[in-house]
């Protein structure tokens, strides 16, 4: 039964496809001049793509090969509107995406009801877009050429018909996401300001991911963890255990509340105000950050070195004596380093300048100094609500050309985010790729090497596969369970085996 | 893919049975419940419908019972009652209307005779039916599921908390709550994490904490099903199992309670229209959701006719001497200005068609009241609105008067407006001053209570403090009777005042406990 299923499946999804695009074309109908440019220049791009299953082949296509050839335009825009679509044409891993959002090999509601958000260049902003596949997808990707594409909810029914659907039109699911940014860190990084990063402040984020990374998996027991630079100066992280994706708002809520320690607006005082014994996720984490502390933040960011720096310091430790006597021992050495400053605490508090002092609250009050440091920020709205849309990976970063590449969480501390590939970057390593003449690569064809494994994108692209194939392992059911999964199992990786 | 759904559907099948075995398992340990009979537990969970048949009455009345004592507990949560206050309440309109008796109410020995159960039987089956009428009459909107959902939770956590230990430990077992007791050895394993939960902020000395955390007992749930306690980290999670201490049992319970609730009438609102019903349920359903307005005081439109006469435009001076001190500031404000802004306009006129002013007469007196205005202004302004507000213009609507609740919470006044709740909207020192000036309290102990009912935003005590002591000596006379009954809505603060006033005409007192009656109750 299984070899001859599959092919009503996809003629099928090929007659979708079709009407889907046409919808699209009327959607879009002011861009129409020059999409039909763009048309006849990618009129055949699906058959540029090693990636694409054969069975699969345009069948409404012309036929010929048309590649495009890649000229060097030099370009100052970091996301020229070419050099995007050459991008998308040639190195967004769209199979992969869709496999991430499917669930499956076949094409299911999971794909099929998701909501799809492009950013146009003019800046106009369509929602509620929704394809049968990823063929379809990365069509209107192609006609549309947006500077960015988002993700939303699957719906309970296809997010172009919820008209039709009035009422029961709802989002069901959809991945628990969490943003980090470091605008949210403007206040306690010295290094950098507004869009500006380095690796000093980028530190920030490596320390939120640290946190949230552990207590997502050991606490609530999520493994599919996916963590995604966001192109600029920040991060996400898709939870994609089925678990987490059928949260409702109110569970996402308190997800969200639980990771919330850092509290007050630029004009509160101590932001951090916990009670003791410490809940034993605050506990993990101030024993994550306690050395990061003294590195990244006392030494990298030395936030307490001038005269007003200290003050907020002081500001933030308990007992009028002993803060008295710091802040004359710091009038007296023009700008101090911080992490001399933070030595002096002890020392201080353990000369007998206070006789007030009670050791125990000045620890309580140093921990949450550390915290408020390193804790992380969470932009906790983006993970509150079911039908928060985020920026896909792999998308390019309007702004900085920089692809969305997902994080290797093993290496975390060797991430650079001025390492990761510019689409700029990208292109011309496939244009300056020479063919070596022995063939390395074991499973792909010897006359054909996909476009991928020329960048320096495909670490990143295997990465992201690893992750999938990990996710649609969980989602299948176990082979065991009932001996009826495994000729079904057995029949999907043959398929696999095609691609 | 349809492989896959049957496979599915086998294992939701297969996981059934198993569950349903398990369930057989647990009440057959139990030898004085499982043995056939239908509710042995006194707490429901209102899981299964009822299937037997009930006669029209039995099905109105059980269903009107409970509607009583969820209006009540609506009433009781809008005046701010605490928790403790809503059992005193609950616990005698539930002896009248709903009571519950645990099992230990009969001697252990006869438990299992049927026939002596019989009593308890049919008191949980009022229960057990009554809920599931008004889940009917409730499904239909956001508005009523809320409420719905609201009033049963509390209504449910009253009889969880005044259960008998042990019958709630076998309920609890009952329910299949996917909980596993944390054994002993994995408690000591992980007594610092759950003992820093458990005392968290509690600065308790460490030889109590440590005797406290030795008698806690501890469940293994899905976080999710505490998700409030998760929010908080009130909790130990581990794993994606939260360490729920016995001693925040009730929160997993409620939850649970009011999440399943929720489903299900979310699924009700879907079948309703399906409902292959003859005209006999429908009329019942949709006039019960309609009484699910506790707060609203229907008053009398019939005073006017009870009192032998229509009231008349002229007659409102007079009247005002019955009014509570929102009215009273409304008219002071009206003889004042000559003028009232339109939520003022608003909450005076509807009160006084409340007390049974007819649409001619409410057009005399807001002309006369309206003095400054020329004739030609007044029919373009204000007339269409009086005759709106009496259903005569526009969307036809029969507007009601406002209720202390509508009054406390919509609309709250600005600069320049007269209406609202002076308890509420006053402050300390111009309440003072309106209450002596126009209640003539001054009173310095009746003065000092209202400011500490305000302060406690128990508006209401306020306002009925001020009524029990400028009704004193009427309401002595009557022994206590009436005068029991919280105040909620400005015209029952009118009828009352009015009916003490005037024992011998009609219309006096107790005339609210009928009219109340009346709203609930058939056609």
């Amino acid at each position: 039964m299984a070899p001859h299923k599959t092919t009503p499946d996809y003629d099928s999804d090929d007659a979708m496809q079709d009407v889907e695009s046409m919808q699209v074309d009327s959607v879009g109908a002011k861009e129409k001049t020059v999409k039909d440019d763009l048309e006849h220049m990618f009129d055949d791009d699906l058959d540029d793509e090693p990636m694409v299953d054969a069975s699969n082949a345009h069948k409404n296509s012309s036929g010929k090969v048309n590649i495009t050839a890649i000229s060097d335009i030099p370009s100052a825009n970091p996301s020229d509107p070419e050099d995007m679509l050459q991008f998308y044409s040639r190195l967004f891993p769209w199979r992969q995406l869709f496999r991430w959002l499917n669930h499956s090999e076949l094409p299911s509601t999971d794909f099929a009801h998701r909501e799809f958000a492009f950013t146009l260049h003019n800046d106009a902003y369509l929602r509620y877009q929704c394809y049968p596949t990823f063929e379809t997808l990365r069509r209107d990707v192609l006609n549309l050429n947006p500077s960015r594409f988002e993700i939303g909810p699957v719906y309970s029914t296809k997010p172009r018909d919820r008209k039709q659907a009035k009422g029961s039109f709802k989002p069901i699911e959809k991945e628990l996401v969490f943003d980090i940014d470091l605008t949210d860190y403007d206040e306690i990084r010295t290094c950098c300001s507004k869009t500006k990063i380095c690796i000093k402040c980028w530190q920030f984020v490596t320390m939120a991911i640290k946190v949230v990374d552990v207590a997502l998996r050991d606490d609530f027991g999520f493994q599919h963890i996916m963590w995604v630079y966001s192109g600029r100066r920040g991060a996400h992280a898709w939870v994609c255990d089925k678990k987490a994706r059928k949260l409702g708002d109110g569970k996402r809520r308190a997800i969200a509340a639980y990771f919330e320690v850092v509290k007050g607006s630029s004009q509160s005082g101590k932001k951090v105000n916990l009670e003791r014994p410490l809940h034993p996720h605050i506990r993990r984490s101030h024993d994550i950050l306690k050395d990061d502390f003294k590195q990244n933040i006392l030494e990298n960011q030395d936030p307490f070195r001038t005269e007003k720096q200290a003050e907020r310091l002081l500001q933030l430790l308990p007992d009028r004596q002993l803060k008295e006597a710091l802040r004359e021992k710091w009038d007296s050495t023009i700008e101090r380093p911080s992490s001399d400053k933070w030595k002096d605490i002890d020392a201080l508090a353990g000369s007998g300048v206070s006789k007030t002092i009670i050791p125990k609250v000045l620890l309580e009050h140093k921990q949450d100094i550390i915290l408020e440091y390193t804790y992380p920020r969470l932009d906790a709205e983006v993970s509150k609500h079911l039908n928060h849309l985020l920026k896909s990976p792999f998308v390019v970063h309007p702004g900085t050309g920089k692809v969305c590449v997902p994080i290797d969480i093993s290496k975390l501390d060797e991430f650079d985010p001025d390492a990761v590939p510019t689409v700029t970057r990208l292109l011309k390593e496939i244009d300056q790729w020479k063919n070596p003449v022995k063939e390395e690569d074991d499973g792909v064809s010897t006359s054909r090497v996909s476009d991928i494994d020329k960048t320096s994108l495909k670490p990143y692209h295997d990465l992201f596969s690893k992750f999938v194939q990990k996710l649609l392992n969980a989602e299948r059911p176990s082979p065991t369970e009932k001996p009826l999964h495994t000729e079904k199992s057995v029949k999907v990786k043959a398929e696999e085996m095609d691609f | 893919m349809l492989g896959r759904d049957a496979i599915r559907q086998k294992k939701r099948e297969d996981r059934k049975a198993a569950y349903g075995n398990k369930l057989d398992a647990t009440s057959s340990s139990y030898p004085n419940k499982g043995s056939g009979l239908p509710y042995p537990h006194r707490l429901n969970f209102y899981t299964d419908p009822p299937k037997d048949e009930v006669s029209l009455e039995e099905f109105e009345q059980w269903a009107i019972d409970r509607l009583k004592v969820l209006g009540e507990i609506e009433t009781c949560q809008f005046r701010n009652n605490t928790p403790t206050e809503i059992d005193t309440t609950l616990r005698k309109l539930l002896d009248k209307y709903l009571p519950l008796n645990s099992n230990s109410s009969i001697p252990e020995s006869e438990r299992s005779n049927p026939r002596r159960f019989l009593g308890l039987t049919n008191e949980r089956k009022k229960d057990h039916y009554s809920h599931f009428i008004l889940r009917l009459a409730f499904a239909r909107s956001d508005d009523l599921r809320r409420r719905f959902t609201t009033t049963e939770s509390i209504l449910f956590r009253h009889r969880f908390t005044t259960d008998n230990t042990i019958e709630r430990a076998e309920f609890m077992d009952s329910l299949q709550l996917n909980s596993e007791v944390v054994g002993e050895a994995e408690k000591v394993s992980l007594a610092e994490e759950l003992k820093a939960v458990l005392i968290s902020g509690s600065k308790m000395p460490a030889e109590k904490a440590r005797q406290m955390f030795e008698q806690e007992q501890y469940l293994k749930v899905d976080w999710d099903r505490v998700s409030d306690l998760v929010e908080g980290r009130k909790v130990f999670l581990r794993r994606g199992y939260a360490y729920v201490p016995n001693s925040m049992l009730l929160s997993l319970v409620m939850a649970e309670f009011s999440k399943r609730l929720d489903e299900s009438l979310i699924k009700t609102a879907r079948y309703l229209p399906h409902l292959d019903e003859d005209d006999r349920l429908i009329p019942i359903l949709n006039h019960l959701s309609k009484g699910f307005t506790a707060p609203e005081y229907t008053s009398s439109t019939s005073l006017a006719s009870l009192s032998g006469e229509a009231i008349t435009a002229s007659q409102i001076d007079n009247l005002s001497s019955h009014f509570p001190l929102c009215m009273k500031n409304l008219h002071a404000s009206l003889r004042r200005d000559k003028h009232l802004r339109h939520f003022g306009r608003l909450q005076y006129g509807l009160f006084l068609k409340g007390l049974g002013l007819s649409i001619d007469e409410a057009l005399i007196f807001w002309r006369q009241s309206f003095s400054k205005f020329t004739d030609d202004q007044f029919s373009k302004e204000y007339r269409y609105n009086i005759r709106h507000s009496y259903g005569l213009q526009g969307a036809g609507r029969n507007y009601k008067p406002y209720s202390c609740q509508q009054i406390l919470m919509e609309h709250p006044p600005g600069a320049g407006d007269s209406h609202g709740c002076p308890y509420r909207h006053f402050s300390i020192e111009n309440l003072t001053v309106a209450m002596g000036r126009l209640m003539g309290v001054e009173d310095r102990s009746v003065v000092n209570g209202v400011k500490q009912d305000v302060e406690a935003k128990k508006y209401h005590l306020a306002c009925n403090r001020v009524f029990e002591y400028l009704h004193e000596k009427e309401l002595k006379k009557k022994e206590g009777g009436a005068g029991k009954e919280t105040i909620t809505h400005p015209n029952e603060y009118f009828d009352r005042s009015w009916g003490l006033k005037n024992p011998g005409k009609r219309g006096g007192d107790g005339s609210e406990v009928q009219v109340k009656d009346e709203d609930v109750t058939m056609t």
